[in-house]
């Protein structure tokens, strides 16, 4: 499938070497937290569920490091990396997972909801599909608002196969919304392949005809790719060129779920992945790039220390208090039905 | 005062909050050009223009999913779904999301919206254009849900729950939109969370929402006249805040309570109440709480077979006299 956007991005364009150091650490630091945070649920601090995107780290570094500030970000339940990409902090993001006091939102919506508005995180949906809706309103306020800002969309493979995908791409190409959607196609819906249950072969590039959009596909691995489309996708967005839909191939290195060993996957494939894994292919991409291995080093040691420290002030932050359960229902503070 | 009918009420409320605050925008199919398919719109594209009220495709989920993005960055949006039956190809983003967001972030998430819809029978639409649904939105925490029964009311609500920091649902009512009443001139602001007294008797309490409210006021003329039965009757008009004080005080007087609900029977909104009342004024009850519902069934199309569905006036009268002794 060709895939193009209006201006193809080039490999050759320049990255700069602050933004390559910003989008490392970017990875790096998901990587760290993730891989704690799945220690921390074999250590039982962290209950109920949690969704790794070890692996998918590039996606969610691209595309930050190429958002302003107020720009807006909407994920799904497999977060983690877009709200730390946004600089949501450690802390926040560990005590959530772990119910605690200093998490996001005091443990009230947990792994699978992460939110902070402050960094422009609008929220993390688990109901499959229903944020992309949601994204194309806050570019429809930001449109009329004409204030510029861009609502970047992240979603799975299986996604494209709910109604409210379609819906929400309809919709935005219909008004011309300045909004990206962009499919993290890491090869399963939940536990089955996406090609088993998906009426075409590339389950967001196949779609976009039927909106009018270009076929976008992107090396999901590769976060400079990455970095080079979201650039281009963002700024045509904010120039009222309208949405884009955008879809990087990626994979997960571990299960759907922490429920999930995966074990459906076939032979060999894992290993195929981790040979293009994000984080080390990058490494070697700036270490080729002629950036010093003390410097690379230093950035290392100050993420794996930040890692640590969070999970330290994480744990011996208390639960929030109980009265929360009914704080927060209305715009008043409180959960009164009654007048 | 102007007379107003029903459908115009709901036109000058959403015009009178459009005309104060930029931000109010609105969405919807056949809402813009058409005026709305009950003419509950009429007039508004004319004279707040397309960037403020928009058609939308057929999308449910889009309509009510836009409204709530658009809600939490700045703007206020009021959403139309035409029938409110299509709730239900909307119900993720009602229920999960809009009424979901602000408990989850902690309160970083702020939903100063409004879903209007159209409820109820009376125009023979049959299963899938007539129920009435407010019960479902009542169960749900963080919704809150008003159902005006006339023009005043509705302009009323209508401002109140735009003006409102979180999510409100409207549900206007089929049936009425051809009535008419007074409207009181100019700004006009009403309180959610409020039930009102509309007649005061001395035998019974009748609670009743919306199209149930003029029928059971038609029931209470005639159990006074041909019965000698003295009825109050209380508008609930909003579900949630439930104005308990009000309902609790009424129903105390008389030590008799009826309700009067087009929703089907299990959970509607009177079990609710019902359980209230008997938790807390049970021992100045004289007689047991009686429930005059829509049977437990969808709802069928026929003329004839819809009207036996839903209360009616005689279906009221019959029950209280049977029951009021």
């Amino acid at each position: 499938m060709e895939t193009s956007l209006s201006s193809p991005a080039r490999s050759s364009d320049a990255i700069d070497g602050a933004t390559r150091l910003a989008l490392y650490r970017s990875q790096l630091e998901i990587r760290l937290v993730e891989r704690r945070a799945h220690d921390l649920f074999v250590q039982n601090l962290v209950k109920g569920t949690s969704h790794l995107a070890l692996g998918q780290e590039a996606v969610a570094a691209g595309f930050a490091v190429a958002m302003q500030a107020d720009d807006y970000t909407f994920c799904t339940y497999r977060g983690h990396h877009h709200t730390l990409a946004r600089g949501a902090p450690m802390v926040g993001v560990l005590g959530e997972l772990m119910g605690r006091s200093c998490g996001l939102m005091g443990g009230k919506g947990g792994s699978m909801h992460l939110t902070s508005v402050r960094h422009g995180v609008m929220g993390s949906y688990a109901i499959v599909g229903a944020h992309l809706p949601i994204a194309a309103g806050a570019a429809w306020s930001a449109q009329y608002r004409r204030s510029g800002q861009v609502a970047v969309c992240f979603f799975g493979d299986g996604t494209t196969n709910i109604g409210a995908f379609h819906e929400a791409l309809n919709l935005a190409v219909v008004w011309k919304l300045p909004v990206i959607f962009v499919c993290e196609n890491n090869l399963y819906m939940e536990y089955t392949p996406i090609g088993a249950v998906t009426a075409v072969e590339h389950p967001a590039a196949g779609r976009a005809a039927a909106y009018g959009l270009p076929p976008v596909i992107v090396d999901g691995n590769d976060a400079d790719a990455v970095y080079r489309l979201a650039r281009q996708a963002i700024a045509a967005a904010r120039s009222g060129g309208g949405p884009a839909l955008i879809e990087a191939k990626t994979y997960r290195h571990s299960g759907h779920s922490r429920a999930d060993p995966a074990k459906y996957r076939p032979p060999g494939e894992l290993e195929r992945w981790l040979e293009r894994d994000p984080v080390t292919l990058y490494r070697s991409r700036l270490v080729d790039a002629g950036i010093a291995e003390a410097v690379l080093r230093d950035l290392e040691v100050g993420a794996e220390r930040a890692v640590d420290e969070a999970t330290e002030v994480a744990k011996a932050s208390p639960p929030s208090p109980v009265d929360v359960v009914e704080h927060d229902v209305w715009a008043d503070g409180g959960s009164a039905w009654r007048s | 005062m102007a007379e107003l009918s029903y459908r115009e009420a709901v036109v000058a409320g959403i015009a009178q909050e459009m005309a104060r605050d930029e931000r109010v925008v609105m969405l919807g199919e056949d809402i813009a050009a058409a005026g709305g398919v009950f003419k509950t719109t009429a007039g508004l594209l004319e004279r707040f223009g397309p960037r403020r009220v928009r058609d939308t495709p057929i999308s449910e989920q889009a309509i009510v999913g836009a409204a709530m993005g658009a809600a939490m960055t700045g703007l206020v949006p009021i959403a139309e779904i035409m029938f409110s039956d299509f709730f239900a190809v909307c119900w993720d983003m009602i229920a999960n999301e809009i009424a979901k967001a602000r408990y989850m972030t902690a309160g970083q998430i702020a939903l100063p919206l409004v879903i209007r819809t159209a409820n109820g029978a009376g125009v023979r639409f049959g299963a899938q254009h007539s129920q009435s649904v407010e019960n479902w939105a009542m169960a749900v925490p963080g919704l809150k849900v008003v159902a005006p029964s006339c023009p005043a009311d509705v302009k009323g609500l209508i401002a109140a729950a735009v003006r409102d920091p979180d999510p409100v649902i409207v549900f206007e009512h089929k049936a009425l939109f051809a009535t008419r009443g007074e409207v009181p001139d100019g700004d006009h602001v009403d309180r959610l969370g409020t039930a009102r007294v509309l007649r005061t008797g001395r035998d019974i309490t009748v609670l009743a929402l919306a199209a149930m409210v003029p029928r059971a006021l038609e029931a209470a003329a005639q159990l006074e006249r041909d019965h000698g039965i003295s009825a109050t009757v209380v508008d609930v008009r909003s579900l949630v805040p439930l104005d308990t004080r009000t309902i609790l005080e009424e129903v105390g007087r008389t030590g008799r309570m009826y309700t009067v609900e087009e929703n089907p029977r299990l959970c509607g909104w009177g079990a609710e109440i019902a359980s209230i009342v008997a938790e807390e004024c049970f021992f100045r009850l004289d007689g047991p709480i009686v429930r005059i519902t829509t049977p437990h069934v969808p709802l069928p199309a026929a003329d004839a077979l819809e009207d036996h569905a839903v209360p009616s006036v005689a279906r009221i009268v019959e029950t209280v006299r049977r029951t009021a002794g």
